[in-house]
């Protein structure tokens, strides 16, 4: 933008319809702010209410949520979104990263172009459907590993370890995207000393790309926060303060689904608490994303 | 660096070893991914077909009438006459007069009356359905569990995804419901979705790569835009709720434009408050894919333009966006097919939990496919996974439908271009 502005305008006399164009042009691209406005005038409007009956203390270190005994505490559904996350991270962080580095430095141009479509269809299979599979395929496996009675039906471990192969196809291309981006010459400066090639990769390209790596661990942690279908449908549908993951548990996400789904008057308590709840959200996965921006603008400066 | 490390490391073949270790490490964490995805597609195939064993309180066979090549016909193919014939033979007088107070018969509609034949004439029981490939394989396991179980039974292998499937609309029942509805009401709400989201998507992108001037403003739109594509969907369900279905209902019901009565009445909770919805939930996949494509056009192709006396929005027009046009596409598609599938905030803009009407307008309430999809996973029981696989196969035929048409327009620009 600087350069063409520093630059002569070389553009013909406007013509009269062109302002009309200009003007739905600059709409355009306002909409984006008037959602944002839109989020959070709407989450601040009907959360208010909530908390002018539910003091923020009550809300971060009640150990229930209960809406029926008028029982508001964040914690049980904090936790669970906690386990599921937790359980998702560890599945997708290594393997993501894992499997970046194959792609970035082993890979044969013939097999990434076999495995990188393979991964796109990963990532773009619907997470309903993932939530399915998390009920129906994974949960039977984990009753035949560890015995019908110690796990639940729905438990966070099932729904985590399913996120965890849907937020793998991301972490893997953002990794794999970081790696890519360190200048060869310093891959040939360690050949140069005798390295091999998995010390080239774990003691060069690695840290050297590791402020893109962990911006697409905490992007992967965004989504795992964000995500609502897979535990709505395999995590539990009932609150409770557990780190269990074999027991049932609803997320914040699930919370809200399960409650909006069924019949709800608007304007009353349980109404306004799930906007409450939509606030935390907001703000966990805005303040995570900010984060991750960051980082990525860290490693853009340094190498390109 | 430690001393150590620097050093000369004697140790090659030990090295060299570890190198070999852990790149089958690396090796098998794309595969697992690889084998992730082969396991999600078989377990999905594996149940929308296989054996049901059903008892009926009267059978199929006895109750419809025959075909000519004497299987009984499909209920969904009978007429409203043959419909009202069934009844008057199948339930008693007393019965009849029940109902008739309810809802006088012959005003009920062809979807009542065959919900009511299910209900009360046939009155299926699915006692226990079977996977696929256990199926295949256990075939005498199954005959021998149904004739133990239940010998009164009806034991048929059953495609869950069949003609009769997609034709059918809702019922309460999983052997006679099926997806027409959701589909019509995906198709309409991602062609909502597809209007809005792709000019203003498309108008922004033009404004913030040719137009916008490097200040603070335009710096906000884009940090701002990268952060809503962050925002996790269910945060867009409650932007929906609020804004379109709740501030906005009167034109989103469509009673500003005199739409009232019936089943169009959706209070707000119709499609157009879905589309709009995943309108603003796709726009910034949108509009940073289609800022991508802007920015690779060579400046030398605007200055041709300019040369020749062009303004700014002729040579953007002709010129910029014509030869951007592929991997704006491509973008679009990508951020659609995202779009089809979620499920989270359509529920939370008020998805009919059970629609007797497939949607008509706009203004019409709505279920889509994703939405059958998670109501059917939910329910306890057996054969509902079945349906819910089976609706899950033509959301994905759907998706990848979608996909090949952006190969096909991308491959058509991209000749145009070169020609």
């Amino acid at each position: 933008m600087n350069a063409q502005s520093k630059t002569v305008d070389l553009s013909g006399k406007k013509r009269p319809g062109e302002a009309l164009i200009v003007i739905f042009l600059i709409f355009a691209a306002g909409v984006s702010i008037l959602t944002t406005a839109g989020i959070v005038f709407i989450l601040g409007k009907e959360s208010l209410p909530f908390f002018r009956e539910v003091s923020l203390l009550e809300f971060f270190t009640k150990p229930r949520w209960q809406p029926q005994i008028h029982d508001f505490g964040i914690l049980p559904l904090f936790t669970a979104t906690f386990m599921t996350s937790l359980v998702a991270m560890i599945i997708a962080l290594p393997a993501g990263l894992a499997s970046a580095v194959y792609l970035s430095e082993y890979a044969p141009d013939k097999v990434r172009s076999v495995i990188k479509p393979v991964l796109e269809v990963l990532a773009g299979i619907p997470s309903v459907v993932y939530g399915f599979f998390a009920l129906q395929t994974v949960t039977p496996i984990l009753h035949n590993l560890f015995g019908s009675e110690r796990v639940d039906i729905y438990n966070t471990l099932s729904a985590g370890l399913v996120m965890g192969i849907l937020i793998l196809p991301l972490i893997s291309s953002m990794c794999e995207d970081a790696l890519s981006s360190v200048p060869k010459s310093l891959r040939e400066g360690a050949y140069a000393l005798g390295a091999t090639k998995l010390e080239v990769s774990t003691n060069i390209v690695i840290p050297a790309a590791l402020s893109g790596i962990s911006a697409a661990f905490i992007v992967g942690l965004s989504r795992a926060v964000g995500e609502t279908m897979i535990v709505a449908l395999a995590a539990g549908a009932g609150p409770a303060l557990t780190l269990n993951p074999f027991k049932a548990a609803e997320t914040m996400t699930g919370h809200i689904v399960r409650i909006s789904g069924g019949d709800l008057s608007y304007d009353s308590i349980d109404y306004n608490s799930l906007f409450a709840i939509g606030l935390l959200l907001f703000v966990i996965t805005l303040g995570l994303n900010i984060l991750s921006r960051r980082l990525v603008k860290k490693y853009q400066e340094v190498y390109e | 660096m430690t001393e150590k490390k620097t050093g000369f490391q004697p140790n090659l073949a030990g090295r060299k070893r570890n190198g070999r270790i852990m790149a089958r490490l690396f090796l098998a964490s794309t595969i697992f991914a690889i084998l992730c995805l082969g396991a999600l597609l078989f377990s999905i195939f594996n149940q929308t077909a296989g054996y049901v064993l059903v008892e009926y309180a009267a059978s199929e066979a006895d109750v419809l009438p025959a075909q000519d090549d004497g299987n009984p016909k499909h209920l969904e193919s009978l007429e409203k006459v043959e419909l009202l014939a069934l009844i008057d033979e199948n339930l008693g007088a007393r019965r009849k007069k029940a109902l008739d107070i309810e809802k006088p018969l012959d005003t009920r509609t062809d979807k009542e009356l065959r919900d009511l034949i299910i209900a009360e004439v046939l009155q299926p029981k699915v006692i226990r359905t079977w996977l696929f490939f256990e199926s295949i394989l256990g075939r005498a396991h199954i005959f021998e569990w149904a004739a133990e179980n239940a010998p009164e039974g009806t034991l048929t292998f059953r495609w869950w995804l069949s003609p009769a499937f997609l034709t059918a609309s809702q019922s309460s029942d999983a052997l006679y419901a099926g997806v027409r509805s959701a589909i019509i009401g995906s198709l309409m709400t991602i062609a909502l979705t597809i209007l809005v989201a792709f000019p203003i998507g498309l108008g922004a992108a033009i404004w913030l790569e040719e137009y916008a001037k490097a200040n603070r403003i335009n710096g906000i739109i884009k940090t701002n835009i990268y952060n809503l594509s962050g925002v996790p969907s269910i945060i867009y369900g409650m932007l929906g709720l609020g804004i379109f279905v709740r501030a906005l209902e009167p034109f989103t019901s469509g009673a500003l434009f005199g739409v009232t009565g019936g089943d169009a009445a959706g209070n707000g909770r119709t499609v157009l408050s879905a589309g709009l919805t995943l309108a603003l939930l796709i726009l910034p996949t949108i509009i940073i894919n289609a800022q991508e494509a802007i920015r690779a056009v060579p400046r030398s192709l605007r200055e041709s333009g300019y040369a020749l006396g062009a303004t700014k929005w002729q040579v953007i027009f002709h010129h910029v966006l014509p030869s951007s046009m592929d991997r704006i596409l491509t973008g679009t598609v990508l951020a659609v097919s995202r779009g089809i599938g979620e499920t989270a905030p359509l529920v939370l803009v008020g998805a009919a939990t059970f629609l007797t009407r497939d949607p008509t307008s706009i203004f019409s309430r709505f279920t889509t496919l994703p939405i059958q999809i998670y109501q059917w996973t939910a329910r306890p029981q057996a054969e509902f996974k079945n349906i819910a696989a089976a609706a899950i196969l033509i959301l994905m035929v759907l998706l990848l439908s979608l996909n090949s048409v952006a190969i096909i327009l991308r491959n058509e620009f991209r000749s145009r271009k070169r020609g």
